[in-house]
């Protein structure tokens, strides 16, 4: 029990970062609504951006910004007294094209909207087959 | 200017594409030459760079001038010279034969058409030469969000067929940035060169391993391999005539290319081999796509549906090639003979069957009756390569399928080859089908609208068509000649295969 609790909480991150990418698969294929669709989408994306930058933290870290001025000594630097900036500066991109990606996905949804007057993904294909 | 070529062709398309959108937006007659003016750039600096490489090895590009590890590098090799080539000349024949069809699909769209247009070249270009796991993340990005807006502009079931290509490749990019992330965890690299030499102490860890299977499905859902590819047939069907041209050909390859580069320059062989039953059950897999792919083709009444169908059949003999690759001596020859071959095949079939579309609105193959009358170059152009793909020698589907099962006996897959007869059997049924109502059935009456006679598509568009149907024989005679096995020995050698091209 102990064993499986420490698993539990040294991990948590991790364990988040699946949860949510579980709610982000299931929002993707069971919900029939388009826009549902595209949330679950963006929680599986905003799942793997959490998931970065998880991994970047350190514990009894600071920010990495080194200092320099006239009155600080300049110090050996070393980087485990620094959070990992790396992760964080990817998911800015990543940040950036999931916007990008949600974006292009509700303007779809409008041409879809304008075209069937509905975001139901049944009732759409059963008009496609109606015409 | 040389050394400042692996830079100049990913920028060129990128700055075309804006100028596009920009002097395209107030006079739609500018848009064409620039952006032709763009591709054109891109294919001079591809065949210049393949010739520095293959003259001085690999080119290291270091861009704003950091070194390696820490800033992104570009780097070309043999395969990424020849990938470049490829993808830049499809783009250009595509461009040629994009400008009269979006006159007559899209009159109102065709600046941003061409924006995008130049914008996907960019990404693909990116993709192909990168040397970094997340530069090419986000140029996947870029090539797919491109892909989804190109689909998109088609037709009435265009946005639909786009949307679902969307959710569909978005799950597969994440899944790919999921594999990146475990990467990164284990060796804190980005870069390929770095990564291949950091990991091999790794081999045995369940993290590399489980980013290894995270990147092959999200490569696999991009490149619609079997059970993945529902999203597929949508797209290439409702997609603009241009479009399915460029998609079917240029994006799908590149994304296999990437995939190519990532298992065996930054896993290698070494890490293959100690996961290969891992490479047995993706063979598998492939057997699966060629045969599944086949079968659902011949189901198809609508043309270019069909030929959706059949990528999906050839993306299997790639991944297969892939697969058998650490198992045969051949390495990776008949994986990348196909990639090109199949950009070949599917470019000239698809501007053949855009064609029907484009004089007669005829995407129906039951109405093609007498179709090889009235427009008898674009029809020689499809059965061309309708011949080349079933594997008549010398054609090049003929060439892909012996050097295949070369591989196959050589790595004791007698299935495969079996595979691969049934394949091309399949392939004979819808194909047989569509050259038969063609040509041998009786003319219907009224089926012609119009004026009697030939009555063919402009030149800009059966050029293109025409010449990749022509080089679907004579590049069958080039690969058999062996003017490219220095090029294909030099691949190999460079992914640590034995080296018998």
């Amino acid at each position: 029990m102990d064993a499986l609790l420490n698993i539990l909480i040294s991990k948590a991150n991790y364990w988040l970062y699946i949860i949510l990418m579980m709610i982000g698969l299931y929002g993707i294929m069971v919900k029939k609504n388009l826009v549902k669709k595209i949330i679950g989408l963006n929680i599986l994306q905003t799942a793997v951006i959490l998931f970065f930058i998880s991994v970047g933290a350190k514990e009894k870290a600071t920010i990495p910004i080194i200092e320099h001025g006239n009155d600080t000594v300049h110090a050996a630097v070393s980087a485990s007294h620094y959070i990992n900036p790396l992760p964080h500066v990817l998911m800015l991109t990543a940040i950036v094209v999931a916007v990008a990606t949600l974006g292009v996905a509700l303007a779809l949804v409008i041409r879809i909207h304008q075209q069937y007057h509905t975001l139901e993904e049944e009732e759409i294909l059963k008009r496609i087959q109606e015409t | 200017m040389v050394q400042q070529l692996p830079a100049i062709i990913v920028v060129a398309p990128l700055f075309a594409s804006f100028f596009v959108f920009f002097f395209g937006w107030r006079n739609k007659h500018l848009a064409f030459p620039m952006a032709m003016g763009g591709v054109s750039v891109c294919v001079v600096s591809a065949i210049a760079i393949l010739d520095t490489v293959i003259r001085q090895g690999t080119i290291q590009y270091r861009l704003g001038g950091w070194a390696p590890p820490w800033g992104i590098e570009y780097r070309v090799d043999h395969l990424t010279a020849f990938m470049l080539c490829l993808v830049s000349m499809v783009g250009w024949l595509a461009a040629m034969y994009a400008k009269k069809s979006i006159e007559k699909e899209l009159p109102e769209k065709i600046c941003l058409f061409w924006s995008l247009f130049m914008l996907l070249m960019t990404g693909l270009l990116g993709i192909i030469i990168t040397a970094d796991m997340f530069n090419l993340f986000v140029l996947l990005e870029v090539a797919s969000l491109t892909s989804y807006a190109l689909v998109a502009i088609g037709g009435s079931k265009a946005p639909l067929a786009s949307l679902r290509y969307l959710i569909i490749g978005t799950v597969g990019a994440s899944f790919y940035l999921i594999g990146i992330g475990y990467l990164y965890i284990a060796t804190g690299s980005l870069n390929m060169e770095d990564l291949r030499l950091l990991l091999p102490g790794m081999y045995g860890s369940r993290v590399v391993q489980t980013a290894f299977v995270f990147i092959f499905i999200g490569f696999a859902i991009k490149i619609a391999l079997f059970p993945l590819h529902s999203w597929q047939p949508d797209a290439y069907t409702f997609a603009p005539s241009a479009v399915s041209v460029l998609i079917s050909t240029a994006v799908a390859k590149t994304f296999v290319y990437a995939l190519i580069r990532i298992i065996f320059s930054v896993f290698t062989l070494n890490f293959i081999k100690e996961i290969l039953p891992v490479f047995g059950f993706i063979c598998w897999v492939a057997a699966l796509a060629m045969i599944m792919g086949s079968i659902f083709a011949i189901k198809q009444t609508n043309l270019k549906r069909m030929l959706a169908y059949s990528s999906i059949a050839n993306v299997g003999y790639i991944v297969l090639a892939i697969g058998l690759a650490p198992s045969s001596t051949l390495g990776l020859t008949p994986a990348v003979m196909h990639i090109v071959n199949h950009a070949v095949i599917k470019g000239c079939m698809f501007m053949a069957a855009c064609g029907f579309i484009y004089r007669y609105n005829m995407w129906d193959i039951r109405q093609f009756t007498g179709l090889g009358r009235r427009m008898p170059y674009t029809s020689l152009a499809m059965i061309l390569a309708a011949l080349a793909m079933i594997g008549m020698p010398p054609g090049v589907g003929f060439i892909t399928k012996w050097y295949l099962i070369l591989a196959a006996l050589e790595a004791r897959g007698y299935v495969f080859v079996v595979v691969i007869f049934i394949s091309t059997l399949l392939m004979i049924i819808y194909f047989w089908r569509v050259i038969e109502i063609m040509y041998i059935r009786p003319e219907k009456e009224n089926t012609f609208p119009g004026k009697p006679g030939v009555n063919e598509i402009p030149a800009s568009m059966l050029i293109p068509g025409l010449l990749l149907g022509i080089l679907s024989f004579v590049l069958g005679v080039v690969w058999i000649s062996g003017t490219f096995h220095p090029l294909l020995y030099a691949i190999n050698t460079g992914f640590g295969f034995g080296g018998t091209p």
